[in-house]
């Protein structure tokens, strides 16, 4: 089985752009990940691209081919629907058919358009990711079930505001001096406190914004980048993904998520690696507590230890893990079908030495990227290693 | 919301609403709520309604202040989950000041703060 490569990667900034089509964002960053991998467009056989709301953004359903058509490629293209996690599941199956030599180079990403829609209609579209029927139609939306396992949490572990709102002022920190952050500046313990409540006990600093973006990536095998002299450095060496009851009320755990576990149980067995071999972790915090299910279900903390991580400094770029030296969705953005995508290419460039964060981390090999879609219902987890 | 009949659900939320709420139950004990051809849990077809109980214990909720389109003019309201032992469920908190786990609620349905559409609400026990 062949190893598999990432050649080249493109990102458009992550913000507020209602008038870019989401067609225009990724010609933009699947341009940039081809030009980047120096292939040339006919040799990528296949386009394997995430997307969620297409259709309630843009009226816009069967994005595979249209998007393949942007990128100026003529292969087989697909898209892929999980949610939050729709391209950490597509950057999964493109890792899976290189392996199996199904094909050589594949180009992978994916776009989202959301802030044309506004708040509320942004907020009505994510929610759809949830159980319709014994969810949305109790008023239920993400911030809601986000709050709701945040007030378990407490409840069952201790911790309190102020320790979340220590993850936002982290990775709006490390977002300073990101080119692609929506937000850039940083922000206060106190900011986040005083910000307006969203869902209780989660304020608006506490929630990931609203966001327009693409990302790309091309990947090849081993032998393919050997064999036409592809500077690639950094491989993705651990696949894995975790499924979950869809509502939340059906869980084993208001307070746990056991997809994100099973999704890095097979990533790690497949990398051979374990959790405390990671050196830094880009993890899926589209609200402050996600971050702390996270690095508990990733196995870097103990079930009750991830609320402390980053008031304690165990999580900073300075800590014994650094999470989100992106921004993470938090200040980065969450375009939601670019998220997967997204993550796998900051840590690929934190791990090439080429992220402007990269001097936090100057030594580190193996790197992890957690995509969560819904409320952890589906979970994509990667394992990214510098070849040595 | 929808116009459409959504059939198992349709039933089971009028049902609650007539003081005759039910989960489904398969042999191995495993609850769920319908429609359903089969258990989530175990794939075991042979599914039973079991009565849910008077009340349940309130396990989390949060107070909703940024909402959908069709809840923001309700807003804001609280939602809750609630262990009825065989199933939980997740509705709107009514009747409560200050909520706190563990505390015994029943469900019933009533109408939306804004619009006569059913809705699974939890009160004091």
């Amino acid at each position: 089985m062949t190893g598999v490569r990432i050649a080249g990667t493109g990102h458009t900034h992550f913000g507020q752009f209602p008038e870019r089509t989401g067609r225009d964002l990724f010609a933009e960053a699947s341009g940039e990940a081809i030009e980047q991998s120096g292939i040339d467009r006919d040799s990528i056989e296949a386009l394997f691209y995430g997307n969620f709301m297409g259709e309630l953004a843009e009226d816009q359903g069967h994005q595979g081919p249209l998007m393949a058509e942007m990128a100026g490629i003529r292969a087989p293209a697909t898209r892929f629907e999980s949610a939050c996690a729709s391209s950490g599941v597509a950057v999964r199956e493109a890792v899976k058919d290189v392996r199996n030599g199904e094909a050589d180079a594949i180009l992978v990403g994916g776009a989202e358009r959301m802030t044309n829609l506004g708040t509320a209609g942004a907020t009505k579209a994510l929610s759809i990711a949830a159980d319709e029927l014994f969810e949305i139609r109790a008023g239920m939306n993400f911030p809601g079930a986000y709050a709701l396992m945040a007030q378990a949490y407490f409840d069952e572990y201790g911790g309190d505001r102020e320790d979340l709102a220590h993850i936002a002022v982290k990775n709006h920190e490390n977002a300073l001096e990101n080119e692609h952050a929506q937000y850039q500046r940083a922000i206060t313990v106190e900011d986040v406190l005083e910000a307006p409540p969203v869902a209780e006990p989660l304020g608006l600093y506490d929630a990931c914004p609203i966001t327009d973006g693409a990302s790309a990536m091309v990947l090849v095998s081993d032998e393919y980048a050997e064999r036409e002299g592809i500077d690639a450095p950094v491989s993705i060496t651990g696949t894995g993904q975790g499924s979950d009851r869809i509502a939340l009320a059906d869980r084993e755990y208001l307070v746990r998520t056991p997809a994100a576990t099973a999704a890095a149980e097979e990533a790690y067995a497949d990398a051979g690696i374990g959790p405390e071999e990671v050196e830094v972790a880009e993890v899926h915090d589209c609200f402050t507590i996600a971050e702390v299910l996270a690095v508990e279900s990733l196995g870097f903390f103990e079930h009750g230890e991830g609320i402390g991580a980053a008031r304690a400094g165990e999580t900073t770029r300075e800590g014994r893990i650094p999470i989100n030296l992106s921004g993470g969705l938090k200040a980065k953005g969450h375009p939601v079908g670019a998220t997967g995508t997204s993550q796998i290419i900051e840590l690929s460039r934190l791990l090439a030495g080429e992220h402007v964060n990269s001097d936090a981390v100057p030594d580190a090999r193996i790197g992890l990227a957690h995509n969560a879609g819904g409320t952890v219902a589906s979970t994509t987890v990667h394992v990214l290693e510098v070849a040595p | 919301m929808s116009e459409q009949r959504d059939e198992g659900y349709d039933e089971w939320i009028a049902a609650i609403d007539r003081g005759e709420g039910y989960a489904l139950e398969c042999p191995n004990g495993h609850g769920s709520l319908p429609p359903r051809r089969l258990c989530p849990e175990c794939g075991d077809p042979d599914l039973e309604e079991q009565p849910l109980p008077d009340s349940g214990t309130l396990d989390t909720y949060t107070r909703i202040h940024v909402a959908t389109p069709e809840f923001v003019d309700d807003a804001p309201y609280t939602v809750a989950i609630v262990d009825f032992g065989i199933t939980r469920l997740t509705g709107q908190l009514r009747g409560v000041e200050e909520p706190e786990a563990g505390i015994r609620v029943d469900v019933g349905v009533e109408e939306r703060e804004t619009e006569d559409e059913p809705l699974l609400v939890f009160r004091p026990a």
